[in-house]
Formats: C-alpha cells, sequence, structure tokens
C-alpha cells in the first residue's frame, strides 16, 4: 500500500511521533530528545508564572520553532468552560489555534470526561480552534468528536503516564475503520513496541510524553520511538500475513534426502 | 511577593490598592496598568499572557488596561506538559 502523507488540517508532517515538554531530567535534554524524535510537533502546557523563580529559563528557548509546530495543551482542566478558557491563554502565548483538548474527569485514572470533552469541542471548533482531542478508546465517541468537527481523534491508549501499552487493540481498530480524521494514539504508550503496534493498526501517529521523558535514558529511547513509528508503519503498509492456529512451513515439503 | 519597599514610598501610601496576582495578594499604586505592573514584577510581556477576574487581556491592550481594587489577577506562560 502506498503511504499517504500524515496531515493534520492544513498542515503535513514528516513525522507521525508527537511529544511532550513535559517531566524531562532538563530542558536540555528535552531539545536532544526532540531531535532524535524527529518529531515537528509537540505539546505544551499553561500554567502560572512562577514569580519567585528567577533567571529560569523560558521553555520556548528550547524549542526550535522552525522545524517544531507547538501545540498548546489543556492539561489538568476538568471542565469544558476552563479547557476553552486555557485554549484562549494558548492562543495568547503561542498565537497558534491549535490546541490538545484534554477535560479530565478522574483525577485518580485521568481518564478523559467525555461529555465535557465533547462540549468544549463544539464551542473551540465554532470559535475557529483547530481541536485535538484527547479521548478514551470509545468509537461512539470518537465518531461524535469527528462530526463536531475536530481535525484529529487521539484516543488513549492506557491511562496517562501509566505506560501500560494498547490495552484495547480492538477498540482502536473500530475507531480506525470509521474513522475519516487521522487517529493518534495518545498517552499509555510505555516502550517502542507499543508504539508499533499502533502503527500497525494503521494508527496516523502516536503521541508520547513520559516514555520518553521517564526512561533511563530518554535520548535513546526518542530515537528508538522514531524507529518503532516508521518500522510500524512500514509493516502496517506492508500488510501483515494472516493470524494462523497451526503451522505452515517456509521450506519445501518435497525433496527432503531419503 | 512585594517587588518595592513600601515604607519607601510613604505618600502613594493612600494611593494604593490591592490587587491578587496569581493567588499573593499585592498593592500597587492606583492607575497602574497591565504593563506596569508587568514591569514591576520584571516579566516580558511578550512571554505571558494576563487575565483580570478571568478575562483575557490581550498584549495590544496591556498598556491601557488599568487595575482596580480586588482585581483578581492570573499571569500565565507555557510549561513543559504532555
Amino acid at each position: 500500500m502506498e503511504d499517504v502523507p500524515f496531515k493534520i488540517a492544513d498542515r503535513t508532517f514528516q513525522s507521525r511521533l508527537i511529544v511532550g515538554t513535559g517531566k524531562y531530567p532538563s530542558h536540555a535534554i528535552m531539545k536532544q530528545c526532540h531531535e532524535a524524535s524527529g518529531t515537528e510537533l509537540v505539546t505544551v502546557a499553561v500554567r502560572r508564572l512562577d514569580l519567585s523563580a528567577k533567571g529560569e529559563a523560558a521553555l520556548l528557548h528550547w524549542i526550535d520553532r522552525s522545524k517544531i509546530t507547538l501545540l498548546p495543551n489543556t492539561a489538568g482542566c476538568y471542565t469544558a468552560e476552563e479547557a476553552i478558557r486555557t485554549c484562549y491563554l494558548a492562543e495568547e502565548l503561542g498565537l497558534t489555534k491549535w490546541v490538545k483538548l484534554e477535560v479530565l474527569g478522574d483525577p485518580k485514572t485521568l481518564f478523559p470526561d467525555v461529555e465535557e470533552t465533547l462540549a468544549a469541542a463544539r464551542t473551540l471548533v465554532q470559535r475557529g480552534f483547530t481541536v485535538l482531542p484527547y479521548t478514551s478508546d470509545d468509537p461512539v465517541a470518537a465518531k461524535k468528536l469527528e462530526d463536531l468537527g475536530c481535525a484529529a481523534v487521539m484516543p488513549l491508549a492506557a491511562p496517562i503516564g501509566s505506560g501500560l501499552g494498547i490495552r484495547n487493540p480492538h477498540n482502536i481498530q473500530l475507531i480506525l475503520e470509521a474513522a475519516k480524521v487521522p487517529i493518534i494514539v495518545d498517552a499509555g504508550v510505555g516502550t517502542a513496541s507499543d508504539v508499533a503496534i499502533a502503527m500497525e493498526l494503521g494508527c496516523d501517529g502516536v503521541l508520547m510524553n513520559t516514555a520518553i521523558a521517564g526512561a533511563k535514558e530518554s535520548v535513546r529511547m526518542a530515537a528508538a520511538m522514531k524507529k518503532a513509528i516508521e518500522a510500524g508503519r512500514e509493516a502496517f503498509l506492508a500488510g501483515r500475513i494472516p493470524r494462523k492456529a497451526y503451522g505452515s512451513a517456509s521450506s519445501p515439503i518435497e525433496g527432503l534426502v531419503q | 511577593m512585594t517587588p518595592w519597599n513600601m515604607t519607601d514610598i510613604p505618600s502613594m501610601m493612600s494611593q494604593m490598592i490591592e490587587v491578587t496576582v496569581n493567588g499573593e495578594s499585592l498593592s500597587i499604586p492606583k492607575g497602574t496598568t497591565v504593563l506596569a505592573l508587568l514591569e514591576r514584577l520584571n516579566v516580558r510581556s511578550q512571554q505571558v499572557a494576563v487575565e483580570v477576574n478571568t478575562e483575557l487581556v490581550k498584549k495590544a491592550r496591556h498598556s491601557e488596561h488599568q487595575l482596580r481594587v480586588g482585581d483578581q489577577i492570573e499571569i500565565v506562560t507555557f510549561v513543559g506538559g504532555g
């Protein structure tokens, strides 16, 4: 199968890997991770400025915006209202109308509040934002978000930061079958094989933060994730063999020495 | 938190107003604009977004928007996140 470009709204990306900017050992390591991952789209959060901090280098100083597009998030918001307010702050800060919409419903699992997510998405799309919502791996919710005009839909693999990998590949597959916008697995991947599985299923991309930032060697993991994205995508395009219950010899059965 | 010592400027005491900045109370001279507040706090206007009473005050209006008694001011920036 021939590959198609990874296009979200009006933007085409060479890399199908979206990376976060949180929890790295340092800004310098974050920058190296972004380079090693090949990412062209990174998430950032909006928070109160620490007025007591002196001389701390701004995050944006460590992001090469000639190569990397910012995707501000609404992480930590629990209502549509908070999320919408955050999007306007992000627009003011980053001069972008792109947003990763995240409205949480439970502080323990960090699962999304789909009802609030849908409400926020409806308003934000109407107000001209390019909305990429984090959502559950529910095909009905994913379709509703697409129908509201979201530029992509981002179902979770597992809870944020859990590293549990794709808990329900069947649901992801159902979401993919029905989708007309890019489907990006967001949250829950732990290592390269999780990413490869997402891409083998046919996902358009994967978004991760902790899996890279929290690895013992973050930069090496970032490079591994890049390869996993590419390998998984190639395998998806190549078309895997069907699973069989019994063996099927690779070598000829005839001509064995007697 | 207060970026200047109020005892140095007793003549202004009667014209000071209380506002809240990122959850901390602060006395500022009456008539202080958003831009003047940011300058007092050593914050570059380009690196932040400012809300007053949950309403966004865009950069173009920082120099004209005057703060009032009891205003709740939020100064935010981008930080690392996923």
